[in-house]
């Protein structure tokens, strides 16, 4: 079984953007993967790449896997076979000092925040300035306090973790995932249980970091239309295999599994997305 | 026919690896006490939950320890005539034994447990891979200073729990039977020997200690990341602690008696 | 949540009140001395030393001065016992060591009597006079027998 069914096009369509993803050079790369947890294989041969300076989101049923491909561009989980490579450099078996090495690149935001509990917000976000800068406080606490009003959190410095609601803990954790200013930022689930208001200042900032700093971005979602809004590249994860390619062509794919996860709204939403920007998201 | 002795076979190479795994660890937190920077931030805050917060423990129970030792050795000793060796029994008793023993085994219940639980639930709230994700490693950050802060309190507060011990005798021996206060005291300076008791007294607690900090910090370190995983590690911290120190109690006692 | 300065004080106190008391183990129970090579280091030879014992208080007019460091046979097969005082002590030369024992059942321990003499004793010095231990046997058939000639030396 192929790892990958990368869709063409279909004739007579042009999407300048899928000729652009394939051209580029990926950031991340996963490459013939197999992971398995005791009896149950969760990947077989999964091969997919994320370019450069996109955003990427991979959707797919929950116990898929999605969190898991994160994971182990993450270090977190090692495959059982393959190689992950990130900027070109193969990190499966790479000591912790050296995957350290590879971290300071990446950024990681948690599904449930993983702030450290016995810190305030403001100390959990200094934390990665305090432990690999050389800053004075002050510039720690401006910048700090610079993360913490872009993604909406002003006033929440002497607050612990657990006095935050659930949506601000994620914009906390947010705030730390960028504030070492990452080449590579992994969301896992950055809006679920998010209102809607905040689903879309987070979307907006995701924006305008990759398109400010270039970060590539990784996104695992089921939020049907903000991931098909904001994605240059889909990935929809199916039992044990992938299948990635750029939104439009995803949506008009005749597959019967993709266009059943995608659905008829999903669609018919994309369909007027497109519409009314016809470069898709890109400036 | 075969079945049994191959699963005690895989039992046997489990547990060695577990053993093998749990060296392994021990040697990086020993690296991590040794690496920049130094955590002293963190170490005085693990010092503080599992020494200050266990001083009110530690005193009562030593006190109280020592009140039924009193009472006790007062009893058995007044059947020859030796009550006035009172003092030489509560206190080579306390300082050989109980004082290291009991410690270790309140500061287990006390401070290692809680030690386990808060790293287990650290990794089950993913905030352990949070750290590893920002290139900070949870072992020097998280689990040396606790470690470090349980084998540093031990011989601290065992020393605490032998001094209520031999008041508590003192309350017993000389204001309740009324026994001669010089003669309490100063037979228990005649008995106890800095080489024989004190010192041996403090090894055997800076043991605990660091047999402690190595297990409860193993155990949460280790566990599976959920609830019932982290309640089985602080289960599994309290009763593994207690057989070592009551095991290593018996070695350290066999080893200074050479 | 405490100030973390607060929980540092306390921290602090808690290191000094636990040092403290292995402090009190040590040098007052455990009779560990940390000035040891100013002592006094002297010898007495008995025939008999009775219940003494490493350790046992060594007194003048019943004030602890030091303690027996160790007691050993010598070649006449006598006890030979040293002991471990004050170094500011005065003794004369004549001082006598005896064996003696608090309250009748009681402890033993060495008791010097201060002789009269200019010359002091030095470290390393044997004593000239001593006094072995009066056992219990020998008292109590004094009082029994009113046998006068009990004096073990």
């Amino acid at each position: 079984m192929s790892g990958t069914a990368k869709l063409r096009p279909l004739p007579g369509e042009f999407n300048p953007l899928v000729i652009r993803a394939e051209a580029e050079v990926a950031h991340v790369e996963l490459c013939d993967v197999d992971l398995a947890f005791g009896r149950r294989v969760v990947f077989e041969g999964l091969t997919c790449r994320f370019p450069r300076g996109r955003i990427s989101v991979i959707m797919g049923g929950s116990g898929l896997g999605k969190s898991t491909i994160l994971r182990m561009i993450g270090g977190l989980q090692p495959p059982d076979r393959g190689r992950v490579l990130v900027s070109g450099q193969d990190t499966v078996g790479l000591g912790e000092s050296a995957m350290a090495q590879v971290r300071r690149k990446l950024g990681m935001l948690f599904q449930n925040g993983a702030l450290l509990d016995s810190m305030t917000v403001f100390e959990n976000v200094a934390l990665p300035l305090r432990e690999h800068t050389r800053l004075c406080a002050d510039e720690i606490a401006h910048q700090v306090h610079d993360r913490l009003q872009a993604v909406g959190l002003p006033d929440v410095d002497d607050l612990l973790p657990g006095e935050l609601s659930g949506g601000m803990l994620r914009r906390a954790a947010f705030a730390r995932a960028i504030v070492m200013a990452p080449e590579i930022l992994l969301c896992d689930e950055p809006f679920s249980g998010l209102d809607p208001p905040n689903v879309s200042r987070i979307e907006v900032l995701l924006q305008h970091l990759n398109r400010a700093l270039g970060l590539t971005l990784i996104v695992t979602s089921h939020h049907m239309a903000t991931s098909l809004r904001m994605a240059e590249q889909l990935l929809l994860l199916q039992d044990r295999s992938v299948v990635s390619g750029a939104p439009a062509e995803l949506a008009a794919s005749r597959e019967s599994a993709i266009a059943e996860f995608i659905g008829e709204d999903g669609a018919e939403f994309l369909a007027r997305h497109l519409e009314s920007s016809p470069q898709g998201s890109k400036p | 026919m075969l079945g049994p002795v191959r699963r005690l076979g895989a039992l046997a190479v489990a547990r060695i690896e577990g053993l093998g795994r749990m060296t392994v660890f021990l040697g990086q937190v020993g690296r991590a006490m040794l690496r920049p920077p130094v955590r002293i931030g963190y170490v005085v805050r693990a010092v503080y939950d599992s020494g200050v917060l266990s001083i009110a423990l530690i005193c009562a129970s030593g006190a109280t320890v020592g009140l039924v030792l009193g009472l006790q050795l007062h009893n058995t000793l007044s059947r020859f005539g030796a009550e006035e060796s009172l003092g030489t029994a509560v206190g080579l008793s306390l300082i050989r034994e109980l004082g290291p023993v009991l410690t270790g085994l309140l500061v287990t219940g006390r401070a290692g447990s809680a030690a386990t639980a808060e790293i287990g639930s650290m990794k089950a709230s993913e905030q352990l891979d949070g750290l590893r994700m920002m290139a900070i490693d949870p072992i020097h950050f998280v689990v040396m200073p606790r470690a470090l802060g349980l084998a540093i309190v031990m011989p601290l507060l065992s020393a605490l729990f032998i001094f209520f011990g031999i008041f508590g005798a003192y309350l017993i021996g000389v204001e309740v039977l009324g026994l001669d206060a010089g003669s309490y005291l100063s037979r228990l300076e005649n008995a106890v020997d800095f080489r024989e008791d004190v010192l041996q007294s403090l090894v055997k607690a800076s043991v605990f200690g660091i047999l402690l900090g190595w297990i409860a910090t193993w155990r949460g370190y280790a566990c599976e990341p959920h609830a019932v995983g982290v309640s089985r590690a602080t289960t599994s911290t309290v009763v593994t602690a207690s057989v070592c120190i009551l095991l290593a109690d018996y070695v350290l006692t066999a080893l200074w008696g050479v | 949540m405490q100030s973390s300065s607060t929980r540092d004080l306390m921290v602090g106190v808690f290191v000094l009140i636990g040092l403290m008391a292995i402090g009190w183990l040590s040098l007052r129970i455990g009779g560990l001395s940390l000035s040891r090579e100013g002592g006094l280091v002297l010898f007495a030879t008995f025939d008999d030393v009775g219940g003494l014992s490493r350790r046992s208080p060594v007194r003048i007019a019943g004030v602890r001065v030091g303690q027996v460091d160790s007691i050993e046979l010598d070649e006449d097969l006598r006890a030979r016992v040293v002991i471990d005082v004050q170094p500011d002590l005065e003794l004369s030369i004549d001082t006598a060591a005896a064996i003696r024992t608090s309250g009748l059942l009681g402890d033993q321990f060495m008791s010097l009597e201060p002789g009269a003499d200019d010359l002091l004793l030095e470290s390393g010095d044997d004593f000239s006079f001593t006094e072995s231990a009066w056992s219990v046997d020998a008292l109590v058939g004094e009082l029994v027998h009113g046998d006068a000639d009990l004096e073990s030396e």
